[in-house]
Parts: structure tokens; C-alpha cells; sequence
């Protein structure tokens, strides 16, 4: 198999002549063909081929001059020793658009998890508690629903940048946009017949751990999202397959992966993911729930160089767990001057929204910031106006971190993080 | 129409007992799904609350889970005590003098309800084999994690009706979560 591929790739790249024998070409009509395209191999084509083996044409590959991939987030090895996988930040530096590809997906799991290998066909989500009719749905019973396709964000509660984060990745990576398809929950749970005494419920995963987290019923009515598709095919693994709840705008533990029940309650459940986000504070409570706006700037961004002054277009990514993005402003002075960014697509509820701003760079050392503001009216904070509010000193950040990230650019082109 | 609808609906659900509770209350729109037994109901869900109400019937002691904690291979992962392991620690080594907030964020320490710590240890332990432990197994582990966490005495008999009785030393002091509404501020008063 092997000598007749690469007999095959001599053929398409190799001689001239030994080409033009075999597609009945005549040789001095190729040789015409390669003075008119400049220098270039025997073929007639200036690059080398691809093979075009079975797995190629069966399920594609990015080229492989494309290097950009996820990496371990925090202290924690993913895979780890026993080859759990906990927190993998996504590389958003490299992304452009408001979709993260299903490859690039950030990771999390709850307390660290093996990911399970579960067959669709035997798969069954469970839906019981206060409703007239428990339910249990097949996947293919799922799909018999009328379907839904959103674009929503999933952002970790670790995703919080400080002083260290050299990247973006690492200060912003656990992130992602996806287009997820499925059924309303709100649809399945009037199916199964909602009773008025319900006022939370419980979204369990299959996975070892089965990992828990309780939400109020009026989200679940809202716009919680039974999902069996994530960006045109079925979820990948690593994010739920072969079923998954996307509850938009709330922190992603909350987004259960593997979903197999859903039990819906008269009161709190308190499960251990739920007591891993109990806080002392009523405002850490709040903060830590619904995620704030939000934005970063991915180019330029730590680590990157500058090749010299001029014209760059200044890119990043905006989100709120609040709706969809009213408008991002950019400052190019650190913060004096904010100039209206433009968004690169109709802002979505709950999702990435790309913005750019055309920046014509004059070489001084400056200070790149971005802010966002939600269709609710709320705007991004600095860090100093948060410690401002609740008279705490600059670097109190209840809840989830939406402060303003800064990058610096120093005189030679170099970008690094403002927070350093 | 619509009785013809609901007639169709009870034919679905066939039994006799959940037809006339639906008819007391509604009717499935696309009749998809099935509905599960009281056995697989109860088989799937694992969900304890703090009322304890969906406890197994069941027992054990501090001493009980010390045994447990070692016959089970806890102590592998978590060291002896639960400390010094490369999982996490699961005894408090700060003085009991500190406010709750102040010491260590350990399950068996800082949960408001004695029943989490048995729904985790019952879903969630032990790592690779999660769910075989045995109901008597999974109090006599929650009652030694909670002995020498200090929040129970050694002679502690924990069971399905004094496990939920069980005062953890946080109390009523954690942040509950806000009453959550579409398209609202996170905090109100809140500009962020």
C-alpha cells in the first residue's frame, strides 16, 4: 500500500514528460505552460501535492503548515498521570471569525475525569421529578423534536487573566463559540408536563463523576439547550457526545457534558459542583453565576511581535452572558481615547461576536485596550473601578474576571501583557 | 380535537394510573419518549438532598470508615487521614477557632449538608471504580471524614435519619444564590 502511494506521488510530482505520456499531453505544450507560471517543477504545478489517501477524502485534515493547538490550563496536566483530563485553554490567538472548530474547543471536566466512550444508540436521557410524566428519550427520539440551532459561548470559571498569563490562551483560552443544535428544554419539559411547584433543576453527566450542577426552572423555560450537534456534526467527546446541556450566558460547569438526567426539584440541590461555587459573599454569589460582559483583544496580543509602524487591524472577541453585544470600543492610548470597534457579525444572545478596529501604529510604546457592552447595559470594568465599587483594593475581582485586559506594545513591536 | 388529542395521549401512556393523572394535569404535545418504571427512576437517580429523604437505608461509624478508608484504597490517593496524598486533602489541619471561610475548602469540612459529602463519596469515589460502594460503606466513610474533620464525635452512629441532623460548622453562613431572571443584571446596582 505504502510503495504504491508513493509510486502514485512520483508520478503526479515527478517528470514532466512521464506526466505528459500518461494525460496524452503534448511535452512542448507543458514546457510552454511552465514558462508562463515562472519557475516551477516538472509538473506544471509550483507546489509539492497532498496525498489524496482514503482518510483525507473521508473526513478531512487542516494543512499541515497550520501548528495552532490547545494546551493545559493552570498547574494541571491534561491528560494527567492517569489520563484524566481537567482544564485545556483553546488558541485563541490564531482564531479568526466568531467560531471556535469543534478541535479547538476549550476543555473542562468536573474534579479532573476520564472522558466517557458512549455509544448513541444505547444512550438515554431521563427527565423526572415534578412532572406529570417522567420521560426517558432515545437520541433518535431527541431528534424526532423540532430542532433549534444557536450560536452560543461556553466560558469556564477559570478563564480569570492576571499578571503571569504570558498568551492569550492562557489568560483567555477557556472560551469557545460553537453553533449547537438540539431541542429546547423548555420543549421536553412541557412534554413531560412541568408542575407548578418546580423551582430548580438538576442536569447530571454519565461520566464517572457524574457531574451535577442545579439551575433555576426559569432558565430552563428560558433557553437551555438540549444538544446533539455542535457546529454541523454531533458534539465531540470532549464536549458532551453524544448529548450535552448548553445553558447560555451561566458559567460552563453549569453546561453538564454526557447529559443522561434531568430531575427537576422544589429547592436547591446542593450537588459537589454546586458547594465548589458556594461563596461567603452575596456579590462572589452573584458575580460567580451569570456571566458579565466581556472582551479581549487576540491581535495583537502577548507575545506577538509588531514587524514595524503602520496599519494593523485590531482583532478580538466579545461576549456577555447577560444578551448578545451592544458595541466594543478600543483604545489604542491606554484607556484615554475609546474608539467604536466594528462588529464583524450581527451580535448573537450569549455568543463570540468578532470586532475589529483599524489601528495605524506611529512605533511610540502604548497600550492596547478593549470594552464591551451588553443589549442589558452592562459595560466591561477596569480593574480599578471594580475594587472602586465595593471599596476593595484594585485586584478584588468577585465572581467570574470580565475586567478589561490590557496589552502593552513597546517601541520595538513586542506585545506583553499590561497586567505585568 | 383536543379530546381526540388526549384520548390518543392516554392510549400512549397505557397505564391506567398515569392516564389519570394526566388527565388531571397535561397532555404530551408529541407523544415522544417513554415513560420509565419506579425502578429505573430509582435506579438512575442518585440525587441526595439535605432533607436526606432519598437516603438508602443504612449505617457507620467513624471507626467503621477508618477501615473503609484503607480496605477501599482511599488512602492511596488521599494518604493516611487524607493527607499527604496526591488527590486531595480531606482533613483540616487549621485551628477550629477560624471562621469557616478561613480554613481549608474541604468537603467534609466546609459543606453546607452532610449529605453532599455522602452523594459525592457514593457518585464520585472511588476514582475508577465510582458507584460500587455499598450504602453501609458510604456512611461509615462520610462519618470518618466528618470524625476527624472535628464536626462529629467518635461515637457518632450515622444512618438514613441522623445524617441530615448533622450540623456542619458553616451553618447559615454562605451567600445564597439570587433570585435569577432573563435579561438582568447580574447584581443589582451592579454597572459591570
Amino acid at each position: 500500500m505504502d510503495s504504491k502511494r508513493t509510486s502514485r506521488r512520483q508520478l503526479l510530482s515527478g517528470g514532466a514528460a512521464l506526466a505528459g505520456v500518461a494525460l496524452g499531453v503534448p511535452v512542448h505544450a507543458q514546457t510552454h505552460d511552465h514558462h508562463a507560471s515562472g519557475p516551477a517543477s516538472g509538473s506544471g504545478n509550483a507546489y509539492p501535492m497532498l496525498p489524496s489517501d482514503k482518510a483525507m477524502v473521508a473526513y478531512g485534515e487542516r494543512s499541515h503548515f497550520v501548528t495552532s493547538v490547545r494546551i493545559p490550563h493552570g498547574s494541571n496536566g491534561s491528560p494527567d498521570e492517569f489520563g484524566k483530563t481537567f482544564h485545556v485553554a483553546s488558541p485563541i490567538q490564531d482564531q479568526v471569525g466568531n467560531i471556535t472548530p469543534s478541535s479547538l474547543h476549550y476543555i473542562a471536566t468536573t474534579r479532573q475525569a476520564f472522558l466517557p466512550d458512549i455509544d448513541p444508540k444505547q444512550h438515554t436521557l431521563m427527565i423526572h421529578g415534578l412532572v406529570d410524566r417522567p420521560l426517558t428519550f432515545t437520541m433518535d427520539d431527541l431528534k424526532r423534536f423540532p430542532s433549534v440551532s444557536r450560536l452560543h459561548f461556553v466560558e469556564c470559571a477559570g478563564n480569570r487573566h492576571n499578571a503571569r498569563h504570558k498568551t492569550v490562551q492562557e489568560s483567555h483560552g477557556m472560551t469557545s463559540c460553537s453553533e449547537w443544535t438540539g431541542v429546547l428544554l423548555s420543549t421536553l419539559l412541557k412534554e413531560a408536563g412541568l408542575k407548578g411547584s418546580a423551582t430548580w433543576f438538576v442536569a447530571e453527566g454519565a461520566e464517572e463523576v457524574k457531574g451535577a450542577s442545579s439551575m433555576p426552572i426559569a432558565k430552563a423555560m428560558d433557553d437551555c439547550l438540549i444538544a446533539y450537534g455542535q457546529n454541523g456534526e454531533p458534539l465531540r467527546p470532549q464536549q458532551g457526545f453524544p448529548l450535552r446541556i448548553v445553558v447560555p450566558g451561566f458559567e460552563g460547569i453549569f453546561n453538564t457534558k454526557w447529559l443522561r438526567r434531568i430531575k427537576v426539584v422544589d429547592r436547591y440541590l446542593m450537588n459537589y459542583s454546586d458547594y465548589g461555587h458556594l461563596r461567603e459573599d452575596d456579590e462572589g454569589a452573584a458575580l460567580g453565576y451569570q456571566i458579565g460582559p466581556k472582551s479581549v483583544i487576540t491581535f495583537p496580543s502577548g507575545t506577538q511581535q509588531l514587524p514595524g509602524k503602520g496599519t494593523y487591524e485590531i482583532s478580538g472577541l466579545a461576549w456577555s452572558g447577560g444578551g448578545a453585544i451592544k458595541t466594543v470600543e478600543v483604545s489604542t492610548d491606554g484607556g484615554k481615547k475609546w474608539n467604536r470597534a466594528e462588529l464583524k457579525m450581527t451580535p448573537q444572545r450569549m455568543a463570540h461576536v468578532r470586532f475589529a478596529y483599524q489601528w495605524n501604529w506611529d512605533g511610540n510604546e502604548t497600550e492596547l485596550l478593549s470594552r464591551a457592552t451588553d443589549e442589558i447595559g452592562q459595560q466591561q470594568p477596569m480593574l480599578a473601578q471594580i475594587a472602586e465599587f465595593f471599596k476593595k483594593p484594585v485586584g478584588y475581582v468577585p465572581g467570574l474576571n470580565n475586567s478589561i485586559m490590557p496589552w502593552k506594545i513597546a517601541k520595538d513591536g513586542k506585545v506583553t501583557n499590561g497586567l505585568a | 380535537m383536543g379530546s381526540l388529542k388526549l384520548a390518543a395521549a392516554l392510549l400512549l401512556l397505557g397505564s391506567p394510573v398515569l392516564a389519570s393523572t394526566a388527565l388531571a394535569q397535561s397532555a404530551p404535545t408529541y407523544g415522544l419518549g417513554r415513560v420509565p418504571s419506579a425502578e429505573e427512576v430509582r435506579a438512575r437517580d442518585i440525587n441526595i438532598s439535605e432533607t436526606g429523604e432519598e437516603l438508602p437505608p443504612g449505617r457507620g461509624t467513624p471507626k467503621e470508615g477508618e477501615k473503609v478508608f484503607t480496605l477501599q484504597g482511599c488512602i492511596v490517593c488521599h494518604g493516611p487521614e487524607g493527607v499527604g496524598g496526591v488527590g486531595p486533602k480531606l482533613k483540616s489541619s487549621t485551628s477550629q477557632d477560624l471562621p469557616i471561610w478561613r480554613r481549608e475548602r474541604i468537603l467534609p469540612l466546609r459543606s453546607p449538608f452532610a449529605t453532599t459529602v455522602w452523594d459525592y463519596i457514593n457518585r464520585g469515589m472511588p476514582l475508577g471504580r465510582e458507584g460500587t460502594l455499598k450504602p453501609d460503606e458510604v456512611y461509615a466513610l462520610t462519618a470518618y471524614l466528618l470524625f476527624v474533620n472535628k464536626v462529629i464525635p467518635e461515637d457518632t452512629v450515622l444512618d438514613e435519619k441522623s445524617l441530615p441532623k448533622v450540623k456542619m460548622p458553616i451553618g447559615e453562613g454562605y451567600a445564597r444564590l439570587p433570585d435569577w431572571k432573563p435579561n438582568t443584571p447580574r447584581l443589582t446596582g451592579y454597572p459591570y
